[in-house]
C-alpha cells in the first residue's frame, strides 16, 4: 500500500510538472512568437525602452526557454531572487512570481483566494453528495411512483439550467429584493464563521442543485441495477431485513461509480468554480483567474492553473485510494 | 444408474386446496407464479404441487425458463421481498413449511424463517457473494441474523462452518474475500453459509452448473454428506440428470411451468412415463454403457410462457402427438394421473401405448 501510494505521489508530481511546462510554454512563449514583448506586458505600453530592458533583465526573460522554466520551477520550493544590478527583489518560496497587473506576489493572492474557493467547494460537495444520493436511493426504490418522477424531473431541470441563470434568481431574490442576505466580495480568514457562511449559502445551494441533480439520476441507475445483483438476492435469502439489505449491501456498492465522479467534480471546483464565482463575485480562484485573463497576466494565469491542475490530480488519487477502502478487489499487495 | 437411492418412497398427490395444514414437512400446493409484463401475463409457474419430508431430497429437472428457480424462489418468499416499483410478481397456492403456511403469513415472517428454517444455495457462487464483503462477514451476519451473539461467537461460529465444509486453514481463510477463493471454494463457503443456522429446508438452485466439472462431484458429496448429518429436507434444482441421480429421493420433471412427471428416481429413470422425460434421458451422456449412436436431442425450444396454448404444452415438441388416442381431445391439458404407486404423468398417451413406446422404442437407444 506504501509503495503504491509513492507511486501515485510520483505520477502526480510528474503530471503537474507537464502540466506547468505546457501551460509555462503557452503562456510564455506565444506572446513573444505572436510578437508581443512580455516586459511590454508587464510594464506597460507607455515605458521607456531603458525601463523595459530593465525588466527584461531582472525576470531573465531575455535567457532561453529552459532557463526561464528551470528559474521558475526551482522557485516553487527554494524561492527565488530577481535582480537587476542593484535593485533586488526577494521572492521567498512558494515563489510564482508576481501579478503583472497588482504586482504583488501570486502566491500571496491564491494563498487568500483558495480557502473561498475550498469552502465553496467543500460545502457544496457535502450537500449535494447527501441530497443526491438520498434522493436518489428513494427514486431507486420508489420506482416508477409520483415520487420517482418527480425528482427525475427536479433532477432535469436542475442539470439543465445553467449556474448563472439560478445563481441570478436567487441574488435577486435573497440579496436584492429581501435583503435577508449580504455577500462580502472580500472574505478573508479574519472574518467570522457567521460571514463565511452567509456568503457562501447561496452558492452553496446553487451549486449543490446542479450537481445533486446528476448524483440523483446516477444513484437511482445504479442501485437498481445492484438490486438485481445476486448478492443481493443472497443477502435477503439469509433473512437479513430490508434496511440492512439497502444499507449494508446495496448502497455499498453503488458509492463505487458516484465516487469517481465525484472527485473528479471536486477538483474541478477546488480549481476554481469561474460561473459561480462571478455571479456572486466571491474572491476565489475562479474570479482571480478570469482577473488574469482579462487583464493577461501571466504569472497569475500560471498560478491558477497550477492550482487547478493539483487539486485534480489530488482529488483522483484521494478518490483511488478511496477505491481500495471500499472495493478490496482492488487493494494492491 | 446403480448409485441411485432405493427408498423409492412416494411423492405426494395433490390435495384439494382448502384442506387443513399437512402432515407432510413441506407442501406446496397448486403453486402459481405470474409475471406482468408489456406482452402479457409470464405464467412461469403454473399449478405445481408437491410434498417433502425431512432427510429426503427432491430433484426438480428440467430446462431454462421450465419454472424451476421461479419455484424455489417462490417457497423463500423472494419474489416479494424487496421488490420495488409496481410489477410485483403475482403468486397464489399454499405453500406448507412445518406446519405453517407461508403465501399467507406476514413477509417479517417469512423473512425470519428464510435463512433459519429454509436456506438456499445458488448457482454462481461468485456472484451469489457479495464482493466488497469478507466471507467470514457474510457467514457472521447470516447466525447473527438469527442468533443474538456477539460478534466473536458468531465469528467462531463461521470458522467451524468452514472446516465443517473442508475449507483449509478455516481460522485464516475466514477472513479473505471472495475473489481470493477458487470455484470450488466459493461454493463450499455459499453451503457454510447456508447452513449455519442448521436449517431444516435447504434449496439448492443449480449448485454445481457454475463449477468445474472435477469439483462438481465433491460440491455433491458435501450436500449428501450434510443432509445426512442435519436430517434437513434437501430440493436440488437442475438440468442435469447426473445431479439428481447422484442426490434425489424423488424427482420432478417441469416443463413449461408444469410439472408433467414425478416420482421415486427409481421409477423416473427406469419406468419413465412422459415423453419429455423420455427426451432428457435420451440427451444424456453416459458413462456406464457404450454410446454408439449420437445423443437425442429434444427438437425445438421450449415453449413461450405467455399465451400457453391450450392442450399439452410439450405437444409442439413431441414425437408421439400424432400417435392416435382414445377419446382424447387435443386441446384439453393432460392432468398429472398416477400410473404406478406414487407414481404421476401427464401425458394423452394410454398407459399401454407408453409402455409400449418406453420398452421398444425408446428403452433400447439408452
Amino acid at each position: 500500500m506504501l509503495a503504491y501510494l509513492i507511486r501515485r505521489l510520483g505520477a502526480v508530481f510528474v503530471m503537474v510538472l507537464v502540466v506547468l511546462l505546457t501551460t509555462f510554454v503557452i503562456f510564455y512563449m506565444l506572446p513573444k512568437w505572436a510578437g508581443q514583448d512580455l516586459a511590454v506586458l508587464f510594464a506597460g505600453k507607455n515605458s521607456g525602452a531603458e525601463q523595459l530592458e530593465g525588466i527584461r533583465e531582472k525576470l531573465g526573460l531575455s535567457d532561453p526557454l529552459f532557463v526561464q522554466f528551470w528559474d521558475f520551477v526551482r522557485g516553487i520550493p527554494f524561492g527565488r531572487t530577481f535582480a537587476n544590478g542593484d535593485d533586488v527583489t526577494n521572492c521567498p518560496a512558494p515563489c510564482l512570481g508576481y501579478s503583472f497587473r497588482t504586482e504583488a506576489p501570486v502566491w500571496d493572492t491564491l494563498k487568500d483566494a483558495l480557502p473561498v474557493t475550498g469552502a465553496m467547494a467543500g460545502g457544496a460537495a457535502v450537500l449535494w453528495l447527501v441530497g443526491g444520493v438520498t434522493s436518489g436511493v428513494i427514486s431507486a426504490l420508489k420506482r416508477g411512483t409520483v415520487w420517482d418522477r418527480s425528482a427525475m424531473v427536479a433532477a432535469l431541470s436542475g442539470v439543465s439550467m445553467p449556474i448563472f441563470f439560478t445563481g441570478m434568481i436567487m441574488m435577486g431574490i435573497f440579496v436584492h429584493s429581501l435583503g435577508w442576505i449580504h455577500i462580502d466580495d472580500t472574505l478573508t480568514s479574519q472574518d467570522s464563521l457567521g460571514t463565511w457562511v452567509e456568503s457562501l449559502i447561496l452558492p452553496w445551494i446553487v451549486l449543490a442543485f446542479l450537481h445533486a441533480a446528476m448524483y440523483a439520476r446516477l444513484t437511482r441507475a445504479t442501485m437498481l441495477e445492484v438490486l438485481g445483483e445476486d448478492y443481493i438476492r443472497t443477502a435477503r435469502a439469509k433473512g437479513v431485513t430490508e434496511p440492512v439489505v439497502i444499507r449494508r449491501h446495496a448502497l455499498r456498492s453503488t458509492m463505487t461509480p458516484i465516487l469517481t465522479v465525484f472527485g473528479l467534480d471536486l477538483g474541478v471546483l477546488m480549481g476554481g468554480a469561474i460561473l459561480t464565482e462571478v455571479t456572486f463575485n466571491l474572491p476565489g480562484l475562479g474570479n482571480e483567474a478570469v482577473k488574469a485573463i482579462d487583464g493577461k497576466d501571466l504569472p497569475m494565469i500560471l498560478g491558477v492553473t497550477l492550482c487547478a491542475a493539483l487539486a485534480i490530480a489530488i482529488a483522483n488519487l484521494v478518490v483511488d485510494l478511496m477505491y481500495a477502502v471500499i472495493d478490496p478487489r482492488v487493494r494492491l499487495g | 444408474m446403480s448409485d441411485l437411492k432405493k427408498t423409492g418412497a412416494a411423492v405426494g398427490e395433490p390435495v384439494a386446496s382448502d384442506s387443513p395444514a399437512p402432515s407432510a414437512f413441506l407442501e406446496v400446493r397448486d403453486l402459481k407464479v405470474h409475471f406482468p409484463t408489456d406482452d402479457g401475463l409470464v405464467k412461469s409457474v403454473d399449478g405445481l404441487s408437491f410434498q417433502l419430508e425431512k432427510g429426503q431430497t427432491l430433484g426438480i429437472v428440467g430446462e431454462s425458463g421450465s419454472g424451476k428457480s421461479v419455484t424455489s424462489l417462490g417457497i423463500m418468499g423472494l419474489h416479494t421481498a424487496g421488490q420495488y416499483g409496481k410489477r410485483k410478481a403475482q403468486i397464489s397456492g399454499e405453500i406448507w413449511l412445518d406446519g405453517k403456511e407461508l403465501l399467507s403469513s406476514d413477509p417479517d415472517e417469512v423473512r425470519r424463517l428464510r435463512g433459519r428454517d429454509m436456506a438456499m444455495i445458488f448457482q454462481d457462487p461468485l456472484s451469489a457473494l457479495h464482493p466488497y464483503y469478507t466471507i467470514g462477514k457474510q457467514i457472521v451476519e447470516a447466525y447473527r441474523v438469527h442468533h443474538d451473539v456477539d460478534k466473536k461467537t458468531a465469528r467462531k461460529r463461521a470458522i467451524e462452518m468452514l472446516d465443517r465444509v473442508g475449507i483449509p486453514q478455516p481460522d485464516k481463510r475466514v477472513d479473505a474475500y471472495p475473489h481470493e477463493f477458487s470455484g470450488g471454494m466459493r461454493q463450499r463457503a455459499m453451503i457454510a453459509m447456508s447452513l449455519v443456522n442448521n436449517p431444516e429446508l435447504l434449496i439448492a438452485d443449480e449448485p454445481t452448473t457454475a463449477l468445474d466439472v472435477t469439483v462438481q462431484a465433491q460440491i455433491l458429496d458435501l450436500i449428501r454428506d450434510l443432509q445426512k448429518e442435519f436430517g434437513s429436507a434437501v430440493i436440488v434444482i437442475t438440468h442435469d440428470l447426473g445431479v439428481v441421480a447422484e442426490l434425489a429421493d424423488n424427482i420432478l420433471v417441469m416443463y413449461g411451468g408444469r410439472c408433467v412427471e414425478r416420482g421415486s428416481a427409481e421409477k423416473v429413470f427406469y419406468e419413465p412415463q412422459h415423453p419429455y422425460t423420455w427426451g432428457l434421458l435420451g440427451s444424456m451422456p453416459r458413462i456406464d454403457k457404450e454410446q454408439t449412436e449420437r445423443l437425442i436431442p429434444v427438437k425445438g425450444s421450449p415453449p413461450s410462457l405467455i399465451n400457453v396454448p391450450s392442450g399439452c404444452a410439450f405437444n409442439p415438441r413431441c414425437p408421439y402427438a400424432d400417435v392416435p388416442k382414445d377419446n382424447v381431445t387435443r386441446e384439453v391439458r393432460p392432468e398429472l394421473a398416477e400410473t404406478d404407486s406414487g407414481h404421476w404423468s401427464a401425458c394423452h398417451l394410454s398407459r399401454e401405448q407408453r409402455e409400449r413406446i418406453w420398452t421398444e422404442e425408446i428403452a433400447p437407444k439408452l
